[in-house]
């Protein structure tokens, strides 16, 4: 069996696994590897050829493919080693093995210092939130649309209706608009948008493409391909108010209904799981329960900007390769971070505390949109981080910057005040 | 003329209304805050969007080179640039940054390759 060496093995290559590789190798690890199911480098970003990225990290308007290179650039400067075209089927974390299958050497056995899980999220589907109806052609997810059209040259359809008015489903609206198809509506079960504002305005209103809040598809319709899809308004129990249900005639149904993290590895390596966001649990240092594994990236939690992932990644390389050189600071205790008024979810969960103190940023979203918000981090009646917002809404994600040293008693509570 | 414009400067999403005509705005309401009301009346007067698509590659049937306007371009000229756009085929290696289409539709603004292909 093939076999290979490393200090830090970082399991997938998108934006978490690079910034993950370029601060393992900064924080001194000496052989840092990437393993990549795909034949490329840069994830799901290969194919969001849209701007939009990078506006906080480097301060300019970047598109998919220019953020990741710029982290391929520096990877390939620095010396990370890759095996691309190859699968990891587990992780064993007690002897800090890993099992892949690659095209050129077939069954592959790694040892590592520690690992780092940066496999990403996929998307839910159709049978994920079971709609009735056919099973014609014409059914995509908007990312398996976004890829074929983006990066393998093939056309999906010419008359869309998408469900979920996720970023995804909206810049794939603008993405078909802009390749001549017609996209009928925009369809969102929720009284809200689910995505970004500036997708809202810049992907369906630039295209006059109508967005239908409180709605949902009932049915799809269609013996070979698609014919069209029933949507129904849904009253406040979600629940589809069938008397209202109307036909829209269409040839392509997508769905961009919401990112599963991908964690199959992990769970049969038995690490401790958060049951809201589906991902890891982890510290600030992004350690899983089990001490040599590592985590960040959508695999955590789905994330809206890859900016913070970037950000988020680059603390499991540091603190990954620091536990690979055996320079991580014993933990003393463990302060969980608990979720308070209007906050859906916090990462990192828990907070390690030990000799030493650093600023760590908690990211967060609210449960429910609101206008001038105070969040805040305390512990106790101690407030340890403040910060007004004009608005938190769920699809985007809140942070407050913590000083490890400030943190007293058993835990820290994190909450959205509402300020008069 | 009056305009509703949602601003997409921050998360808040402020429906600002502005009034003008072609040349100049008479007032602006609604909005939260100075970044807002510059937004507001740049959106109203000449809205401008980086556009990004893809080309053909001379030759390669299966993959395709992402592009974008290196710099905005004005909202109106879209349709226009797309339809150019849509009628070029590169041939590789292409270099990030290299310019595929140059001062496209007249607006002076370069249509560039978004990543390194051959």
């Amino acid at each position: 069996m093939y076999n290979i060496k490393c200090d830090v093995a970082i399991i997938g290559g998108g934006p978490a696994g690079l910034a993950a590789a370029i601060s393992a190798k900064e924080e001194g690890a000496q052989k840092v590897l990437i393993i990549e199911r795909d034949n490329a480098l840069g994830g799901i970003l290969q194919q969001c050829i849209h701007p939009g990225f990078g506006l906080t990290r480097f301060n300019e308007e970047l598109t998919g493919p220019e953020y990741y290179s710029r982290f391929v650039d520096k990877a390939k400067e620095l010396g990370v080693d890759v095996l691309l075209n190859s699968m990891v089927l587990e992780i064993d974390s007690e002897n800090k093995e890993l099992s892949c299958v690659n095209s050129e050497y077939g069954l592959t056995k790694i040892d590592a210092g520690s690992i780092v899980l940066a496999m990403g999220c996929r998307e839910r589907t159709r049978a994920n939130i079971v709609i009735p109806g056919t099973r014609p052609a014409g059914i995509y997810t908007a990312g398996s649309a976004q890829r074929l059209i983006n990066r393998q040259n093939i056309m999906v359809g010419k008359k869309v209706v998408i469900l979920g008015s996720g970023d995804i489903g909206m810049i794939m609206a603008r993405r078909m608009s802009l390749e001549g198809a017609e996209v009928v509506m925009v369809v969102e079960l929720m009284d809200y948008l689910a995505g970004l504002t500036r997708n809202r305005v810049q992907c369906l209103d630039d295209f006059g493409i109508p967005l239908k809040l409180a709605h949902t598809i009932t049915k799809i319709e269609g013996d070979e391909r698609v014919t069209g899809v029933y949507i129904a308004p849904v009253d406040e129990n979600k629940k589809p108010i069938k008397e209202k249900e109307e036909f829209v005639e269409c040839d392509t149904v997508l769905f961009s209904v919401g990112l599963i993290p991908e964690n199959e590895i992990t769970n049969k390596a038995g690490i401790c799981m958060n049951r809201t966001t589906n991902g890891p649990v982890v510290n600030q240092y992004m350690q899983t329960s089990k001490p040599s594994v590592f985590a960040c990236g959508n695999v955590v939690h789905v994330n809206d900007l890859v900016d913070n992932v970037s950000k988020e990644s680059e603390q499991a390389g540091k603190y990954a390769a620091r536990y690979a050189m055996g320079k991580l600071p014993e933990t003393k205790k463990e302060i969980p971070c608990t979720i308070g008024r209007n906050v859906r979810y916090v990462c990192p969960h828990k907070i390690a505390v030990s000799e030493e103190n650093e600023k760590t940023t908690l990211f967060f979203r609210v449960l429910a949109p609101e206008d001038n918000v105070k969040l805040v981090a305390r512990c106790g009646s101690e407030i340890i981080a403040h910060k007004k917002e004009l608005r938190a809404n769920p699809g985007e994600m809140c942070s407050l910057l913590v000083d490890t040293s400030k943190i007293v008693g058993d835990e820290i509570i994190i909450e959205a005040l509402k300020e008069d | 003329m009056k305009k509703e414009i949602i601003c997409t400067v921050c998360p808040r999403g402020c429906h600002i209304l502005v009034d003008g005509d072609e040349k100049s705005v008479f007032s602006v309401d609604g909005y939260g805050c100075k970044r807002g009301f510059e937004y507001a009346s740049a959106e109203y007067l000449s809205p401008v969007r980086i556009l990004t698509t893809t080309v053909k590659i001379f030759g390669i049937d299966s993959d395709l080179l992402p592009v974008r306007s290196a710099k905005p371009l004005p909202k109106n000229k879209l349709s226009e640039c797309m339809d150019i756009i849509k009628n070029t085929e590169v041939k590789l290696p292409v270099k990030r940054y290299d310019t595929i289409i140059s001062d496209i539709c007249g607006t002076g603004i370069d249509i560039v390759a978004t990543k390194d292909i051959g």
